[in-house]
């Protein structure tokens, strides 16, 4: 696709420093990995220049030594879909939130804050979505512990934790 | 509203705020039926988790699981053989056909309109039985697999299912009539909840819901996989964004989902179903399909061993339940009902 080359070379000249990684998945998919100080600029060019008008999803992964939050961002105008992996420190879990400039990241946020315990700063109603209110913690976390006696897990994985 | 009310189709809360009769504001209260599937998913193999995402809803299982196995085939870089991509096509129409016929028979009760359920209903066995036929369970069916289809399609398999899909265009003449002549039905949908095309996008909406705002936004179409780029289709577009144009989406849908199954049939081609896979994978890689409800997204990391480090999981429905408030705005208590049904929730993906 033309329009692929054009993407990158934009992001390229615009956020040339900031970029820790910056790839085309396959065709239509952009793949960028950025720091989270960085987050609400690259968000906010992609909105104006790209069009991008739909937060597909917001994943929070725990990688044990930082968090990742994962933005799947879609423009449906040009058929493009970014992928940004803003990485957080893990004793600091905060992030700006992109709230204020798509709506629809609002649930997302609020599940990756519930399930993750990653802050999003600046979100109008960051309370917790599926667990209940006076729940203390967020499972999604790599320490927290699965019940592994209940289900069938061979042995070699319950050695290798 | 709820979360033991009749309209709720599932255990989840709507709180209303209102003026009298008229709804100021609302906010949809979910968890309920919270499983834990991303944390139970980590500590299963990849395959295992075929029969979890079965059950992420029990009303379209198998786009929930054919989604979680493209995304893994994008991780372990598998190439499906093209009789299992066609395969894999037929069955996910027939399973949007009765997903959307399950909406219906599920919306006509909300509008008091019983026949619906009957109607709906009946017509939908016919399909489950196909899909029994091909996979040998009604529901939750743990048909695909990673690298492409679990079995092949029974002998003249084709032959039952262009059968049932002739008397099924017929029923929806029948359907049609019903409905759209009904003054009741036109009372309690035209022009209730009606959500613009760029709220609906900025919130998230996506799938006939967001067809019926007159986007053409079809993923089978746009962010094409398996077989569907090399069959034709016409995705289904209404203007208003009310309740009635999403029921015209999801009715016009039934009938290209028909096509497409007809196509696909005509062109199955002979040969390997299903391709080996690795079992151990690293990385990360998404797809998103075209769920029946709107765009469906497994994101899947591994870390080099035979289980997945971690696995996201996007529900349509979930975007579109908390846009819902914006339909709301303005109408009578009375339509939330109306309001709600059309959207066709399903507690099972949203809740994860």
């Amino acid at each position: 696709m033309a329009g692929d080359g054009e993407f990158l070379a934009a992001l390229r000249d615009r956020f040339g420093a900031a970029l820790r990684d910056l790839s085309l998945v396959r065709d239509r998919v952009i793949r960028l990995a950025i720091d989270r100080k960085d987050l609400v600029a690259v968000c906010k060019f992609l909105k104006e220049k790209f069009d991008v008008e739909h937060v597909t999803c917001i994943t929070a992964v725990d990688w044990r030594d930082h968090f990742e939050s994962v933005y799947h961002l879609t423009s449906w105008k040009r058929n493009v879909m970014i992928q940004v992996n803003a990485s957080i420190p893990h004793d600091d879990p905060r992030i700006d939130s992109i709230t204020p400039l798509w709506n629809g990241a609002n649930v997302h946020e609020r599940e990756a804050y519930d399930l993750m315990g990653i802050v999003y700063d600046g979100h109008p109603n960051l309370t917790r979505i599926l667990l209940p209110k006076d729940y203390e913690f967020h499972p999604l976390r790599k320490d927290f512990p699965q019940e592994l006696d209940r289900q069938y897990v061979s042995r070699r994985k319950i050695g290798g934790g | 509203m709820g979360p033991q009310h009749p309209m709720t189709h599932g255990l989840w809360n709507l709180r209303i705020k209102v003026d009298g009769e008229t709804i100021v504001d609302a906010e949809p209260e979910i968890g309920y039926l919270h499983r834990g599937y991303e944390k139970i998913m980590e500590v299963r193999e990849f395959q295992k988790n075929v029969v979890l995402t079965d059950r992420l809803c029990y009303v379209s299982s198998i786009t929930w699981s054919h989604a979680y196995c493209l995304a893994c085939e994008e991780l372990m870089d598998v190439e499906v053989p093209p009789r299992g991509q066609y395969l894999r096509v037929i069955t996910l129409e027939l399973q949007r056909i009765a997903s959307h016929l399950m909406w219906l028979a599920a919306y006509g009760p909300d509008l008091g309109l019983l026949t619906a359920l009957l109607w709906a209903l009946r017509e939908r066995e016919l399909f489950l039985d196909l899909l029994q036929l091909i996979s040998g369970a009604r529901m939750n069916q743990n048909w695909p697999r990673i690298g492409g289809v679990r079995n092949d399609a029974p002998p003249d398999f084709d032959q039952y299912c262009r059968k049932v899909i002739a008397h099924f265009r017929k029923k929806m003449d029948e359907y049609a009539n019903v409905f759209e002549q009904s003054k009741l039905f036109q009372v309690r949908t035209v022009g209730v909840g009606r959500i613009s095309r760029e709220d609906a996008m900025d919130w998230g909406v996506t799938g006939p819901n967001l067809r019926a705002c007159g986007a053409r936004i079809d993923l089978r179409e746009m962010d094409p996989y398996d077989a569907y780029p090399e069959i034709e289709f016409e995705p289904a577009v209404a203007r208003d964004g009310d309740s009635y144009a999403r029921y015209k989406v999801r009715m016009e849908e039934l009938k290209t989902s028909c096509d497409l199954i007809e196509r696909a049939l005509d062109k199955l081609p002979a040969g390997p179903y299903r391709a080996k896979q690795p079992r151990r994978a690293e990385g990360e890689a998404f797809r998103r399909t075209e769920d029946s409800r709107g765009e469906a997204l497994f994101y899947v990391i591994g870390d080099g061993d035979d289980r997945p480090y971690r696995v996201k999981i996007r529900s349509p429905i979930f975007s579109t339940m908390f846009a819902a408030p914006l339909m709301m705005r303005g109408n009578k208590v009375a339509d939330v009902v109306a309001i709600m049904g059309s959207i066709d929730v399903c507690v099972g993906e949203i809740d994860k």
